[in-house]
């Protein structure tokens, strides 16, 4: 039998108090996205029905949803290939290797944390304009690709945890460099490809100013855009924006409550690092 | 290549590997960096053929125009909350090292704002902060406060827009914290036991020490955050009412796409690029002195 223990139930009272702040604005969105237009306004009133899908309905022709999420999904898989492919490259170049001029490389990456993406985009703009990619979906994953380096950081941690003698071996075999980057290195940071994918993913649907500056297109909407266009014509219809805004949470929600794994521990070991 | 020496071959790789990246981070980082020094001093409009020389004078009328350096006013709640958010995160990820039941679902929970979409929890909170629909006035209505207008009171809109800062990272900081909590060896809590220490000079003279490298990247990242907040005040308020909510880099994005002003616009982002690595430079002379 335990003494009561005041600081115990301390802990327990202020999670609670945690959770409900978490949670009090989607249960508001979620109560009030099913409700029709002559329902309560209160805003924490149950809906007359939970299988009134009228608003989502709605949002998702009126907000082109489908449209977005092509887009958004295009742009996701074309940027991921491009950030696995050229950061497993710069981590088996920068892990495996010695040579003159590595740490001004090394420390050009580290620079590029710094710098925010937005204070580039006055000259990039221009750049992108006469690389003629301005309204078309390179434009985002060209950035998304060449101005991101958090793939660099995550896969120059986990090579160092892969043991140099496997590398060596395999040149006492005569594996060529090439082969040997191929056949072992990049299969090996398959988990730190695991958590990247997710991460970057995460980072890209929640990516906001980018199309928004580069693709005014009306057929070029993403996710985030899609809700932007709709919300600024529907101010104020809170059935259908609590409509838009489900939609477009649930599909990261999903995603990262079965992989949460791999997130926490992306997150950690990318953090305590640096 | 495998008829080639392995000297050989490491050039090749080495050339042919880092060719394309280094590449890009030049073209897309540090081409654009240089690119608006230069820019800087000018008043290029973001389309003409000639870039004429102004000297100082962008970075003059930043200093000089309190339109424009009056903003950093605008984010000083948002330090203020940050240092808050991290004080929560710190304590939650104490709470959440030591035995407890429902350990996992409570780190899940609250570090689920994180991964929601920017722009729908913006959209989200528009509608938690409604003036006459919204759930908060709702809730405080109950303990019988009348209607406050989060987003359109002039000295309120700040904190507003901060707080939903605050519900979105407070648990990605925790989990940052945690981990550093989970690699401070279990037997250093045992000899802390052993000497009779209680649970709070536990957590003064040891869980917080072990936490200081941490603590100090996480007040860089906030701090640098708070300078180059664009995002909720851009989706929600457009920097209202009346300017309210003007953060810096809204105003350079004003600047340069709305006024065609790409000079000006550059200044303020080498200004905002200085700034950070001043408040960087800061902080490593600080933990060099603690160090020294």
């Amino acid at each position: 039998m335990k003494k009561f223990d005041v600081v115990h139930y301390c802990k327990y009272i202020l999670l609670l108090l945690a959770a409900f702040t978490v949670l009090f604005p989607p249960y508001v969105v979620l109560v009030n996205a099913f409700k029709g237009k002559n329902e309560s306004t209160n805003p924490f009133s149950l809906p007359q029905s939970f299988l009134n899908f009228d608003n989502f309905v709605q949002v998702f022709q009126r907000a082109s949803m489908g449209t977005a999420f092509t887009n958004t999904l295009v742009i996701i898989a074309v940027s991921l290939l491009g950030n696995v492919i050229l950061g497993t490259m710069t981590a088996y170049a920068l892990g495996r290797f010695d040579f003159r001029g590595k740490k001004l490389i090394m420390l050009a990456f580290l620079g590029a944390t710094i710098v925010p993406t937005i204070t580039t985009q006055v000259v990039v703009f221009s750049m992108i304009k006469s690389f003629g990619l301005f309204n078309t979906l390179g434009a985002p994953i060209v950035l998304f690709i060449g101005a991101d380096v958090i793939q660099i950081y995550i896969y120059l941690q986990f090579i160092s945890n892969i043991p140099y003698e496997l590398d060596e071996s395999a040149m006492m075999d005569g594996a060529s460099l090439f082969r040997i980057y191929r056949t072992m290195i990049f299969p090996l940071l398959g988990p730190a490809t695991a958590t990247l994918v997710i991460l970057k993913t995460i980072n890209i649907y929640n990516e906001m100013y980018i199309p928004y500056l580069y693709m005014p297109k009306k057929d070029l909407v993403v996710v985030s855009t899609s809700i932007m266009r709709f919300a600024g014509v529907n101010q104020a219809e809170w059935g259908y924006i609590c409509a838009a805004i489900l939609i477009i949470m649930i599909p990261t929600v999903l995603m990262y409550l079965v992989l949460q794994k791999f997130i926490f521990s992306g997150v950690t070991s990318g953090a305590v690092k640096s | 290549m495998s008829g080639m020496t392995y000297k050989t071959q490491k050039m090749v790789i080495l050339l042919s590997f880092l060719f394309l990246p280094v590449g890009l981070l030049g073209l897309f980082t540090y081409y654009p960096a240089v690119k608006m020094i230069y820019l800087s001093f000018s008043n290029w409009d973001g389309y003409s053929e000639t870039v004429s020389w102004i000297g100082g004078e962008n970075y003059k009328e930043i200093f000089k125009n309190p339109e424009l350096f009056g903003v950093f006013l605008h984010h000083i709640p948002y330090v203020l909350i940050g240092i808050i958010q991290n004080i929560f995160a710190i304590l939650f990820a104490v709470i959440l090292n030591s035995k407890l039941r429902g350990r996992n679902l409570f780190r899940v929970l609250l570090f689920l704002p994180f991964i929601m979409n920017a722009v729908a929890v913006a959209f989200m909170f528009q509608y938690v902060f409604d003036t006459s629909n919204g759930s908060l006035n709702a809730l405080l209505s109950f303990i019988g406060i009348d209607h406050v207008s989060w987003l359109g009171n002039e000295s309120i809109v700040n904190f507003s827009l901060a707080s939903i800062g605050f519900w979105k990272f407070m648990g990605y900081n925790m989990v940052i914290y945690l981990g550093a909590l989970q690699a401070i060896p279990g037997d250093m809590y045992e000899a802390s036991k052993i000497d009779g220490a209680n649970r709070f000079q536990t957590l003064w003279h040891l869980t917080i020490p072990n936490l200081t490298k941490i603590i100090q990247l996480n007040m860089f990242l906030t701090v640098t955050g708070a300078l180059a907040i664009f995002d909720l005040p851009f989706v929600l308020t457009k920097g209202g009412p009346a300017g309210a909510s003007e953060t810096f880099l809204l105003k350079t994005v004003e600047t340069a796409f709305q006024f065609n002003n790409f000079g000006l616009a550059s200044a303020m982002s080498i200004v905002l690029l200085v700034l950070t690595g001043l408040i960087l430079s800061l902080q490593h002379v600080v933990i060099n002195k603690k160090e020294g």
